[in-house]
C-alpha cells in the first residue's frame, strides 16, 4: 500500500528526512516511534504534502501511485489521511458542515454519491459516539476552543467519517487521560480492516497496549534506524533511545 | 438688432434646438440645465420636480469631489458623461447568447442561473416581457389587494405626486453630499413603494419583479415609505454579474419608517468589478438613508461584491424614541477592487438601539474599509450601540482598515465597539486540503463561515445564493 524508498526531505531549507525506508501493507499496523525533533511529524507532512515540506530525493508510492505529483487534497482522495498533532481551529465554520465538504469532496472523486443531509447527519452522530464527545461539538466551529483532548478526538472522527486507506496519526495518545486513550484505541481497532493501514506515531508505549502493532520502528535522525515486533517498544520504554543513537553513531 | 431681436432669436434657436433633440434617444455627453430640462421634459415630469432638479444642480455645481475615502481611481469628468439614454433598441442589442462574452456566462452557469434570465442579464434582445408578465401580474394584484403602491418611481411621479413630493428628498436632501446632488439632478428612474397604515406586505418586494425595470440606469433613486405600523421587506439587486455600458453609478435610496413601522431592505451588489488589473469597473457612489420615527426598525442588510470602487454607507437616522437601527454587512473585494463602506447610526431619540455587524474580506491585492459613524446626540438618553467590525484577509498582497467614529453628547449612551483581523492562514487550508477539499473550495467555506452572523439576515434564498456568489468571486484568490 505504501511504499517509501530512501527519503529525503527537507523544511525550509533544513534536512530533516534522511535516508528513509518504510513498507507498509494493507491490514498492517505500523508504529513510530522515535525521540523529539527526530522527524517523525515530518514524515507524515510529506507524504500529505503538506506545502513547504520538499521532497529532495527517494520516492514515495501509495496505492500503487507515486504522490510526489499530486496534490494534498489528491492524496486525501487516494485514502491518505493524517490524524494531526496539533489541529488548527477554523472558527465560524461547523464542524458539521465541514465534515459534509469533506465527506462529499471524497466521494466526489471516487464518483460516489453524495449522502443525503438526514443520513450523513446520522452517520456524524454516531462517530460523536464512538469517540466519546457529545453531539453540541458537531455544532461548533471546527476545533474552535476545543481543549487539547477533544482536539483529538475530533481528529479520530474525521478519520470515522472519511473512510481512509492509510491511516497516520501523529501522537494522537499524547496528552490524553487514560480514558480518551482507550477512546482512541476503540476507534483505531474497529477501524482495523483487511485493506486498511494504520501509521501510529507515538512516544509512549502504553498506546500500544491498546493497539497491538504488527511492526514498531524507531526514526531517529531522520532515517529508521531499528525496525520490530511490538517488543522493541518495551525495550525503548525501559531504556530510552540512548542506546540506539550510540548504536547508529 | 436690438437686444429684445437677439434675445429672441437666441431663444429661438434654443427652443428649435430643444425640441430635435428631445427627439433624439441620447443626449450628447455634457452636464448643463438643459441636460436636466431634457431628461425632465422626456419624463414629461410636473414643474415642481424639474424645479427640484435643478435646484439640486446648482447646489452641485457648488459641490467639491468627496476624497475622504479611502479609495483611488482616475477624475471623473462629469462633463464627459451622457446623462440620458434610451434603452438599446432590439436590433442593436446581442441577438443571442452566442455573442456574449464566455467568461460573463461561464459565471452565470457557475450561480445556477436559468438560461432566459442570463439572456435578460446579458442585455440579449428577447422579449423582457416573457413569463414574467404571469408572474407580475399576480403579484401586482396581490400587492393591490393589501393596497401596497410598488412601481418605478417615474410612474409614482404621475400616478402619487403628492405621496412623491412629500418624501423625495426628505430623508437624503438635495445638497446632502456630492453624488447625492448628482443623482437629484439627473436621476433616471428607480422604484417607488408605499406601504399602508398596519399593513404587512404580504411578499418580498424585489426590483427583479417590477414591471418597467428595462433601464434604471447609472443614477438610480429609490424611495420606500412604510405608513404607521406596517412592515415591507424589500430585496435590491441580483446575484448575478451585471453588465452596463455606464461605469459611474451614483444611486441615492430614502426610506421612512414611520411609527411602530418596519423596513427591511437587503442588497445583494455585483456589479462588474473589471478584469484582474482593475480595467472597466464600475464605480458605485450609493447614498442609502432611513429615517426611523417612533418605535421604528430599519435593517440594511449588504453583501457586496462588485465594483471596481464602491463608496457607500447606508446610515439609520433615529429620530422617533425607542426607534432601532440595524447594519449588517458583508463587503468582498478581490483583485484590484476598492471599497470604502459602511454605516451611520444617528441616535437623536430616548432608547434608540442600534447593532452594526460589517465583515470586510480582502483578497487579491484589493483594499476594503469599514467606514462607521456612531452619534449620540443630547436628547438621546439611554441609546445603545454595539458594533462589531471584523476584517478577514486572504493572501499578503490585500489590505483592511476600520475607521470608526464615535460622538456622544449624552452620558447615558452606551456604544460598544469590537474589531478583530484574521487571516485565511495556511495551516487552515492544508487541513482542509488534507481532508479532500480542494483549496478554492476551502476558502469559500471559511469566509462563509466568517459571514454567517450577516447571511443569516438574509432572505432564505438570497443567503443560500451570496453563499455561492462569494465563492465565485474568489475564484483566482488563493493557488
Ligand atoms: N518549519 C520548519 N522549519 C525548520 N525546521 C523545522 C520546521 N518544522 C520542523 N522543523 C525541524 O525539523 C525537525 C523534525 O521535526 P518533527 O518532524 O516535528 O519532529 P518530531 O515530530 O519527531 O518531534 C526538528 O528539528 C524541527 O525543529
Ligand atoms: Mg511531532
Amino acid at each position: 500500500m505504501l511504499s517509501i524508498k530512501d527519503l529525503h526531505a527537507e523544511v525550509d531549507g533544513k534536512t530533516i528526512l534522511k535516508g528513509l525506508s518504510l513498507e507498509i501493507n494493507a491490514g498492517e499496523v505500523h508504529a513510530i516511534m522515535g525521540p523529539n525533533g527526530s522527524g517523525k511529524s515530518t514524515l507524515g507532512h510529506v507524504l500529505s504534502g503538506r506545502p513547504g515540506y520538499e521532497i529532495t530525493g527517494g520516492s514515495v508510492e501509495f496505492m500503487g501511485k507515486d504522490i510526489f505529483e499530486m496534490e494534498t487534497e489528491e492524496r486525501a482522495h487516494l485514502g491518505l489521511f493524517l490524524a494531526f498533532q496539533y489541529p488548527v481551529e477554523i472558527p465560524g465554520v461547523s464542524n458539521m458542515e465541514f465534515l459534509k465538504a469533506a465527506v462529499d469532496a471524497v466521494r466526489e472523486s471516487r464518483d460516489e454519491e453524495a449522502f443525503d443531509t438526514v443520513s450523513f447527519m446520522r452517520k456524524a452522530r454516531e462517530a460523536c459516539t464512538a469517540v466519546d464527545l457529545d453531539q453540541a461539538f458537531l455544532k461548533r466551529g471546527v476545533n474552535e476552543g476545543f481543549s487539547g483532548g477533544e482536539k483529538k478526538r475530533n481528529e479520530l472522527m474525521q478519520m470515522m467519517l472519511l473512510e481512509p486507506k492509510l491511516c497516520i496519526l501523529d501522537e494522537t495518545d499524547s496528552g490524553l487521560d487514560i480514558d480518551a486513550l482507550q477512546v482512541v484505541a476503540n476507534g483505531v481497532n474497529t477501524m482495523r480492516a483487511e485493506d486498511r493501514a494504520f501509521l501510529l506515531v507515538t512516544h509512549y508505549q502504553r498506546l500500544l497496549d491498546y493497539i497491538k502493532p504488527d511492526f514498531v520502528h524507531v526514526l531517529a535522525d531522520g532515517r529508521i534506524v531499528k525496525s520490530g515486533d511490538k517488543t522493541l517498544a518495551l525495550e525503548l520504554e525501559e531504556k530510552g533511545y540512548g542506546w540506539l543513537e550510540d548504536e547508529v553513531a | 438688432m436690438s437686444q429684445e431681436q437677439i434675445d429672441k432669436a437666441i431663444a429661438k434657436d434654443y427652443a428649435a434646438g430643444f425640441t430635435t433633440d428631445i427627439e433624439s434617444d441620447t443626449l450628447p455627453p455634457g452636464l448643463t440645465e438643459d441636460t436636466i430640462r431634457f431628461i425632465s421634459a422626456k419624463k414629461n415630469e410636473p414643474e415642481w420636480l424639474l424645479e427640484w432638479r435643478l435646484e439640486a444642480f446648482r447646489v452641485w455645481l457648488e459641490m467639491e469631489v468627496p476624497e475622504w475615502a479611502h479609495v483611488h481611481y482616475p477624475e471623473i469628468n462629469f462633463q464627459e458623461i451622457s446623462y440620458y439614454s434610451q434603452p438599446k433598441s432590439m436590433e442593436d442589442r446581442p441577438q443571442s447568447l452566442d455573442e456574449i462574452d464566455p467568461e460573463l456566462l461561464a459565471t452565470y452557469e457557475k450561480l445556477g442561473i436559468p438560461l432566459h434570465e442570463q439572456e435578460v442579464l446579458a442585455g440579449v434582445a428577447v422579449d423582457v416581457v416573457f413569463d414574467s408578465v404571469s408572474v407580475a401580474t399576480t403579484f401586482r394584484e396581490k400587492l393591490a389587494e393589501a393596497g401596497v403602491l410598488f412601481c418605478s418611481i417615474s410612474e409614482a411621479v404621475h400616478a402619487y405626486p403628492d405621496l412623491v413630493r412629500k418624501y423625495l428628498g426628505s430623508v437624503v436632501p438635495r445638497k446632502d453630499n456630492f453624488y447625492a446632488a448628482l443623482n437629484s439632478a439627473v436621476f433616471s428612474d428607480g422604484s417607488f413603494v408605499y406601504i399602508p397604515k398596519g399593513v404587512r406586505c404580504p411578499m418580498e418586494l424585489s426590483t427583479y419583479f417590477r414591471i418597467n425595470e428595462a433601464n434604471t440606469g447609472q443614477f438610480e433613486r429609490t424611495l420606500i415609505v412604510a405608513d404607521e405600523g406596517s412592515h415591507v421587506s424589500y430585496l435590491e439587486g441580483c446575484t448575478a454579474p451585471m453588465r452596463d455600458e455606464n461605469q459611474l453609478h451614483a444611486a441615492v435610496v430614502e426610506l421612512v419608517a414611520m411609527d411602530d413601522a418596519e423596513i427591511k431592505y437587503s442588497t445583494v451588489q455585483n456589479w462588474y468589478p473589471g478584469d484582474a488589473e482593475g480595467k472597466g469597473g464600475i464605480y458605485n457612489f450609493v447614498t442609502k438613508r432611513g429615517l426611523a420615527h417612533t418605535n421604528a426598525k430599519i435593517s440594511w442588510t449588504q453583501v457586496e461584491t462588485g465594483s471596481a470602487v464602491t463608496w457607500k454607507y447606508p446610515s439609520c437616522i433615529l429620530r422617533g424614541d425607542n426607534s432601532v437601527g440595524e447594519f449588517y454587512s458583508v463587503a468582498l473585494t478581490n483583485n484590484m477592487q476598492q471599497a470604502d463602506t459602511g454605516t451611520k447610526m444617528i441616535h437623536l431619540g430616548k432608547n434608540t438601539r442600534s447593532t452594526i455587524i460589517s465583515k470586510g474580506i480582502s483578497a487579491g491585492k484589493s483594499s476594503n474599509a469599514y467606514r462607521g459613524l456612531v452619534r449620540v446626540g443630547p436628547a438621546a438618553k439611554g441609546a445603545r450601540n454595539y458594533t462589531q467590525c471584523d476584517s478577514l484577509l486572504i493572501g499578503d498582497k490585500c489590505a483592511a482598515h476600520t475607521f470608526p467614529y464615535i460622538e456622544s453628547k449624552n452620558p447615558t449612551g452606551i456604544v460598544e465597539h469590537e474589531a478583530t483581523t484574521s487571516k485565511v492562514s495556511d495551516d487552515q487550508l492544508y487541513l482542509c486540503q488534507q481532508r479532500g477539499l480542494d483549496p478554492e473550495k476551502a476558502v469559500s467555506m471559511i469566509v462563509n463561515g466568517f459571514c454567517k452572523e450577516v447571511f443569516k439576515e438574509l432572505p432564505m434564498e438570497f443567503a443560500v445564493e451570496a453563499g455561492k456568489l462569494l465563492e465565485v468571486s474568489l475564484e483566482g484568490s488563493v493557488g
